[in-house]
């Protein structure tokens, strides 16, 4: 009878032991597709079995609290909602309490916990043991690049946004125990030896099904380790950031002819996944969220918009930009320009109010004929998140010669002038050598890559997203803008995480 | 023969033994009984539950005839505790019990309703209006955080599991309240240790009528009622609503205002009729008696299609066997609920629906349903609530769920060692629901080709969970020494099966069905000696080994040890036939029980969780469904309760005024606190651990008086009050000034928000706010917040815990009168120093609210024009309103005709009144909440007519 208290092997075709998965071929493929998911979805039902808890599952998404972080912290986005302390992001106000930078933290964490854990579980040891044949062990070596590419892209991450937390491996133990925190150079090292190390398992650029981490995705990362090299480590890498951009330049990817079609509901068919790096892959019928584009679809539709425009059931209306976005364009003239104007104004009096600042209708649920996505209820979209696509890559080029880089100025001019050539359908709006400089190539990044994710990082590169240099509507909490201190280049440690480890550091100034 | 003092029947089953020996028989159905080989000398005992014992000395009598007086405090004397029963007056724990009589009238169809105000240290708070409504069920407050913390319900020796059903209500409602004998309530560790793991927030436990051996007596129960809705919630009216838009929208705005006055909540709430049958038959023979019974309960709620219906059965047999040394008691309860539950989102959607728009408009394409479209076709903005009338009758909530409860035990008196009884206990607890439903067609969107497709749902629950009890009872009385010794040990298994599927279907070809079974399995060997010395000295001590399968082997088995003293002073020779004190008892006890109960059936093991195929992830062509690993840890062990318990239980005057006054102390360590994991440790972000400490604190005080008490006349007023205080006293792995508390408490109108916080030093539950900036004119300022740590910025860092919802103190009054043939009784209710977030305010009460898009506008409430609010302030202190309250809960008046169409029949006829009278500040429609006031189904006031007839 006392046996019965052994319950390790639940009758349950929805929980399975661990004998259960790893015996089973087929269960390889379902665990790496679960480290892609943890960009994509927020747990394994639509809602109701959430990977991160103390959270609201829809903000616990990957693209979304990483988007809030990058985004609504700049110039390009303001939201009006009063979930908790959204607003303070704006602001730039917030603390280590705050329950999104919380919640994206976790799921950062949450993407290099599994991926640990599928490199422990599949060491050529464990792979024999339990008897895998050679086809699915060599499928295996391909995924465990594809995981360590993850993990790298999620600690980049935590670099990029915390400077420095514990690193933490397959290697660590799996029992209890209280990590210690390395320093955001020794982060920058394991990034960077991680990639270099990975880049040779992974599949050659198109030799694989999209979207799945290739080589080419491993350059860009490795790119853009390097290209923000400085200010994580003090140390300039812009030659190696040239290296990897010009790699990725000559892997075959090209431009797609619509910039709009880039963020449609088909932006994986309709040829805009021929310009995307790295992407992450929504679908409206088979991966839910309440995050991710379906977010940045239904989140800055309000007022007077209409949700069917956009593919969706109704708007959730929240964010719209300033005027200090509005202002880089030429309006009228530039496709990238996507501002919604009516019944909107420029400058913001009310900041809850969805109708003060001009909204922007770039993610859509429709496709190329304007028909709406698989997602009959209009919930949920089918648009796919570009994390990395080739015009990123040739303004980077651009601006890692401006910083002596290396390459040529003809080659810069010529990768930015195709973006603008897409962008205005002209050759007219080139430009020269003469207004080619580094404070044009951060306002075309914001033209071309505005709400994708790139706004922080970028004015923290050029120095302007803290301090007084650069001030927009609402920074530091006031209509006009104010100066906010430069601690907030990196946002605290959550102090859930701080209470759960006292071998980690809170940043300075928080 | 033996015959009743007050009405000269004849009374069967009366033990008739020689004292001191073992000889002895039972009267016959006519109370006629032949006792043999009686020596001169003997002394003759008659005794009877719920009657005094007499003892008649043999002097040659060829008949001893007897009557027998029933005792009406003797009656309540016997109190149940786990695997036996004591005397109330021996016994050393905290136990209430609660009768038939006591119990709350009216429209009630649960056992937490009958007790609700009754007892010191109990506190029910019923979760809304709608019949059969669940409860939460507090015994000393919780004693946990995150794991469960509802009592231990024990079903005639069967403890029961404690959650709902998938379709079905109250899981307390599966019994019928017209089949319940009495109800014990088991509060300090002492008296609940027993039962070990589970025990650890108290035991309830519930024991059903019996039969009695007799002729066939029928008794018949009916009763019908009426509730009406006391208050809705102050919308905006239309006049209001027209001036405010016209004030504050913009021209598109303006443009949406209709021509109708239109009041949602009249038009969704009704008055609403219920009716109860039941009736019950008992008999039986010396060797066997029975009772069975049935009932139906049909019960309309006041929200329109809302519908509450049960039928139930249940057989109650014991047989005595072998000069009854062979005993068999069969229970079985069985019912099935049949609910409309219909949709409660229409509460908060007739709050919030522009009261300017018809019901009802020509177009036939919803219905003729007024819905809120897109501006350029006719498909719906399905993110704008729906009309609140569509919602009722144009969605479809259905649930049923069936319950089994039964047992067999045996117990067997040895025949060469009478004091030793062996007893053998199997029982059972089945449930199985379903709830169904979903759109109807005209409900749906049409989309871009004119099309709908309406979701629907079937959700199918199982739970299977078997029970064996097998123990051991010695019980003798030492004349010599004057010791009395009950000794009892045995083994307990319990295994709980949760085989579930799940279904939906959204219409458009997105299935997905989750099929899954969970077991738990709980293992005990207990002991417990009961000591009596020279019937003054009282000594309780019990010992009980719990396992678990939800822990690894190494940590699975607790030990869980208690003691208990008792006094009872009125036996010493000083107060012994004292007119002054009749009764007067001291009682002391310690006590560790333990709790397992975390929400995860699995929680320190292993396991990986599959995704539904809404979930899985693309690669090229395909759909990949994902695994992953789930959080565990290994570590977990049981939490563990520390209760002191000190009481004094008192009778003065010959009982006329008797009571209770216990003071107790708990402290909860190991705590099970589903908390962070440490950055890079296990899986997902959080798990359970056992961390912190949390303390418990109060004090019960209950009394009876009888001011008056004769032949004619009765009146009994009986009160009972508790002060209690808890507080976090650890959280956290290692002190963290810095560290802000776990957030709780989800509230509605923004998403994901929380407004409640643990923290050390603090209650549990308490709130986590800004402070309010108020205006010179006292008004509270639009969006200002103050600077309470003066750092100049006002930011997540200002907030602080305010107030909290669990009470400082509850009480009960209640009252019964009876004169002649009359009865009256009234049952008032209170609580002071419970605070309620007002959510239907904070959501609905700034202007923002109301003007959010140009396709739609959206109704708010009266506070709006007390605040003047633009903006949503959902974290400030304003919205935390002192919800303290004296309810009349009811209020009852009966008339017994003795001698209905003959002699052996009565009738009783009670009018009642339910929900009579809220007094309190509270803004809010009722201030009985669980603490966050959102869109609560409103209590009705119900009026209640009831039958008893007995043949």
């Amino acid at each position: 009878c006392t046996d019965d208290l052994d319950q390790s092997n639940p009758n349950s075709d929805t929980l399975l032991s661990a004998d259960r998965v790893y015996s089973n071929p087929e269960s390889y493929i379902q665990l790496v597709a679960k480290l892609y998911a943890g960009l994509a979805t927020t747990g394994q039902a639509t809602t109701g079995a959430a990977d991160i808890s103390q959270i609201d599952e829809g903000e616990s998404q990957y693209i979304r609290g990483y988007w809030l972080m990058q985004e609504l912290t700049t110039d390009e986005a303001i939201i009006g909602w009063n979930d908790g302390t959204i607003k303070d992001f704006h602001y730039q106000t917030w603390t280590s309490g705050d329950r999104f930078i919380n919640a994206t933290f976790n799921r950062l964490d949450f993407q290099v916990k599994n991926c640990n854990e599928f490199l422990r579980q599949t060491t050529q040891e464990k792979m024999d043991a339990r008897g895998l044949s050679g086809d699915i062990q060599s499928e295996i070596q391909t995924y465990r690049a594809e995981a360590r590419f993850l993990r790298a892209l999620s600690y980049y991450h935590f670099i990029d946004l915390f400077g420095s937390v514990g690193l933490v491996t397959e290697d660590s133990p799996t029992d209890f125990f209280l990590p210690e925190q390395v320093s955001r150079q020794q982060l920058f090292d394991f990034v960077e030896a991680e990639l270099l190390a990975t880049m040779e398992d992974l599949p050659e650029v198109g030799a694989i099904e999209y979207p799945r981490a290739d080589k080419g995705a491993a350059w860009m990362l490795l790119a853009n380790v390097y290209l923000n090299a400085e200010v994580y480590t003090g140390n300039p890498r812009y030659t190696d950031a040239m290296t990897y951009t010009q790699k990725v330049i000559n892997a075959g990817y090209s431009l797609h002819d619509n910039y709009e079609e880039l963020f449609l509901a088909d932006n994986d068919q309709n040829g805009a996944q021929n310009e995307f790096i790295f992407a992450v892959a929504f679908d409206g019928i088979n991966t839910q969220t309440y995050g991710g584009t379906t977010f940045l679809t239904h989140a800055p539709v309000g007022g007077s918009m209409d949700p069917d425009n956009f593919g969706i059931n109704g708007g959730w209306a929240g964010i719209r930009t300033t005027s200090a976005l509005v202002n880089k364009f030429q309006i009228g003239e530039d496709s990238r320009e996507q501002f919604y104007t009516d019944g909107q104004t420029l400058e913001i009096e009310d900041v809850s109010s969805f109708t003060d600042g001009y909204a922007i209708s770039k993610w859509k649920n429709v496709d190329v004929e304007g028909n709406p996505g698989k997602d009959q209820t209009g919930d949920f979209v089918d648009t796919d998140f570009p994390i990395y696509r080739l015009a990123d890559a040739y303004l980077m080029y651009a601006e890692i010669f401006l910083r002596g880089g290396g390459g040529t100025q003809a080659d810069a001019l010529n990768y930015v002038n195709l973006v603008r050539q897409r962008a205005f359908n002209d050759n007219n709006h080139n430009i020269s050598g003469n207004d080619f400089n580094l404070n044009f190539i951060l306002d075309e990044r914001a033209r071309e890559l505005h709400w994708e994710a790139h706004r922080r990082t970028d004015l923290i590169r050029f120095n302007k997203f803290t301090g007084g240099t650069y001030i927009w509507p609402w920074k530091g909490n006031v209509a006009n803008g104010a100066p906010t201190p430069s601690f907030r280049d990196l946002f605290p440690i959550p102090s859930n995480s701080l209470a759960g480890n006292p071998n980690l550091t809170q940043n300075p100034g928080y | 023969s033996v015959s009743e003092t007050a009405t000269g029947l004849p009374v069967p089953g009366v033990n008739v033994i020689i004292k001191g020996t073992s000889t002895g028989t039972i009267t016959d159905f006519d109370g006629n009984y032949i006792l043999q080989n009686v020596a001169n000398g003997d002394v003759v005992v008659f005794s009877f539950l719920g009657f005094a014992t007499k003892e008649i000395p043999y002097t040659g009598q060829a008949t001893i005839d007897v009557s027998l007086e029933e005792d009406a405090a003797t009656l309540d004397e016997i109190v149940l505790i786990g695997y036996g029963s004591v005397k109330k007056k021996d016994a050393t724990g905290s136990v209430s019990t609660i009768s038939p009589e006591e119990f709350n009238k009216g429209a009630v169809v649960a056992a937490d309703q009958l007790i609700q105000g009754k007892v010191a240290g109990i506190q029910v708070i019923n979760g809304g209006g709608s019949p059969g409504e669940g409860a939460q069920i507090r015994i000393r407050s919780g004693s946990s955080l995150n794991a469960n913390n509802d009592p231990l319900y024990v079903i005639d020796g069967v403890p029961v599991d404690s959650g709902g059903i998938e379709g079905g209500r109250n899981p307390l409602a599966t019994i019928n309240q017209n089949d319940i004998e009495s109800i014990n309530i088991l509060k300090d560790a002492s008296a609940t240790a027993i039962y070990g793991v589970r025990a650890s927030n108290g035991v309830v436990i519930v024991t059903t009528k019996r039969g009695k051996s007799g002729e066939l007596k029928i008794s018949y129960n009916s009763t019908y009622s009426y509730s009406t809705i006391n208050k809705t919630v102050d919308a905006l009216t239309p006049v209001q609503f027209r001036e405010y838009v016209n004030a504050n929208g913009n021209e598109a705005q303006i443009g949406l205002i209709g021509d109708s006055n239109t009041n949602w909540q009249d038009l969704i709430y009704r008055d609403a009729f219920g009716t109860d049958q039941s009736v019950s038959a008992t008999g039986g023979k010396d060797f066997y008696n029975y009772r069975v019974s049935t009932g139906f309960a049909n019960y309309a709620g006041i929200l329109k299609r809302d519908n509450f219906q049960r039928t139930t059965m249940s057989a109650a047999l014991t047989f005595r066997f072998l000069d009854d040394h062979l005993r068999f008691d069969i229970n079985n309860n069985n019912s099935i609920i049949e609910s409309n539950y219909s949709n409660r989102g229409a509460i908060g959607s007739a709050i919030a629906f522009d009261p300017t728009q018809p019901v009802y408009v020509d177009d036939q394409t919803y219905g003729g349903y007024f819905r809120w479209t897109n501006p350029n076709n006719n498909r719906l903005n399905t993110l704008a609530p729906a009309n609140p009338l569509a919602l009722i009758n144009q969605t479809d909530n259905y649930g049923k769920a069936f319950r089994s409860i039964g047992n067999l035990q045996t117990e067997y008196k040895m025949h060469f060692l009478p004091e030793l009884k062996a007893v053998l206990n199997l029982g059972y607890d089945m449930l199985s629901g379903r709830s169904y439903g979903g759109e109807q067609l005209e409900f749906v969107s049409i989309n871009a080709d004119g099309e709908r497709s309406p979701s629907s749902y079937n959700n199918v629950q199982n739970k299977e969970n078997r029970l064996l009890d097998a123990y051991l009872n010695y019980n003798k009385y030492f004349e010599g020494s004057g010791t009395n010794i009950d000794l009892t040990g045995g083994y307990n298994y319990q295994d709980f099966r949760y085989p579930t599927t799940f279904f939906t279907d959204d219409g458009n070809g997105v299935i997905v069905e989750v099929s899954n079974e969970t077991r738990l399995n709980l293992q005990s060997y207990f002991a417990r000696l009961n000591l009596t010395q020279s019937d003054k000295y009282l000594l309780t001590l019990s010992i009980r080994r719990d396992g678990t399968s939800r822990f690894t082997e190494e940590n699975r088995w607790g030990n869980f040890p208690a003691a208990a003293i008792g006094w009872k002073v009125n036996e010493e020779n000083f107060l012994k036939g004292s007119d002054i004190v009749s009764n007067l008892k001291f009682r002391g006890s310690w006590g560790i029980t333990g709790q397992q109960e975390v929400g995860d059936i699995y929680p320190s093991l292993p396991l990986y969780q599959t995704g539904t195929n809404t979930v899985a992830y693309q690669f090229g062509n395909q759909f990949v469904q994902t695994i992953r690993p789930q959080p565990y840890n290994t570590n977990l062990v049981w939490e563990e309760t520390e209760t002191y318990n000190a009481g004094i239980d008192f009778g003065f005057f010959d009982e006329r005024v008797t009571g209770a006054i216990d003071a107790y102390e708990r402290t909860t360590t190991d705590l099970l606190v589903f908390t962070n994991n440490p950055q890079g440790v296990g899986f997902s972000n959080a798990d359970d651990y056992n961390i912190g400490t949390l303390e418990n604190r109060g004090l019960e005080i209950a009394a009876d008086v009888y001011p008056f008490r004769n032949d004619n006349l009765t009146w009994r007023l009986g009160g009972n009050i508790t002060f209690q205080e808890s507080k976090i006293t650890e959280l956290t792995l290692i002190e963290d000034p810095d560290y802000t508390g776990l957030d709780i408490g989800g509230i509605g109108g923004a998403t994901g928000n929380t407004i409640q916080n643990h923290q050390v030093g603090y209650a549990p539950y308490s709130f986590f706010v800004f402070e309010q900036a108020y205006g010179a004119d006292g008004r509270p300022l639009d969006g200002v917040y103050v600077d309470r740590n003066q750092d100049g910025i006002v930011n997540e860092a200002d907030k602080y815990r305010y107030r909290k919802p669990a009470s400082d103190v509850y009480y009960g009054i209640n009252t019964d009168l009876n004169y002649a043939n009359w009865n009256f009784n009234m049952s008032w209710r209170g609580s002071w120093g419970n605070y309620n977030y007002n959510n239907v305010d904070s959501r609905l009460g700034y202007g923002d609210a109301l003007l959010i898009f140009d396709t739609y506008v959206t109704n708010g409430v009266e506070n709006l024009l007390e605040t003047n609010f633009t903006q949503a302030q959902y974290q400030s202190d304003y919205y935390i309103q002192d919800a303290s309250f004296v309810k009349l809960d009811n209020a009852s008046i009966g008339y017994t005709f003795d001698s209905f169409l003959n002699d052996s029949n009565s009738l009783t006829i009670t009018a009642t009144g339910q929900n009579l009278l809220i007094i309190s500040d509270y803004s809010g429609i009722d201030p009985e909440t669980y603490g966050i006031d959102n869109n609560l189904y409103p209590r009705p006031m119900n009026f209640v007519l009831g039958f008893n007839f007995n043949f």
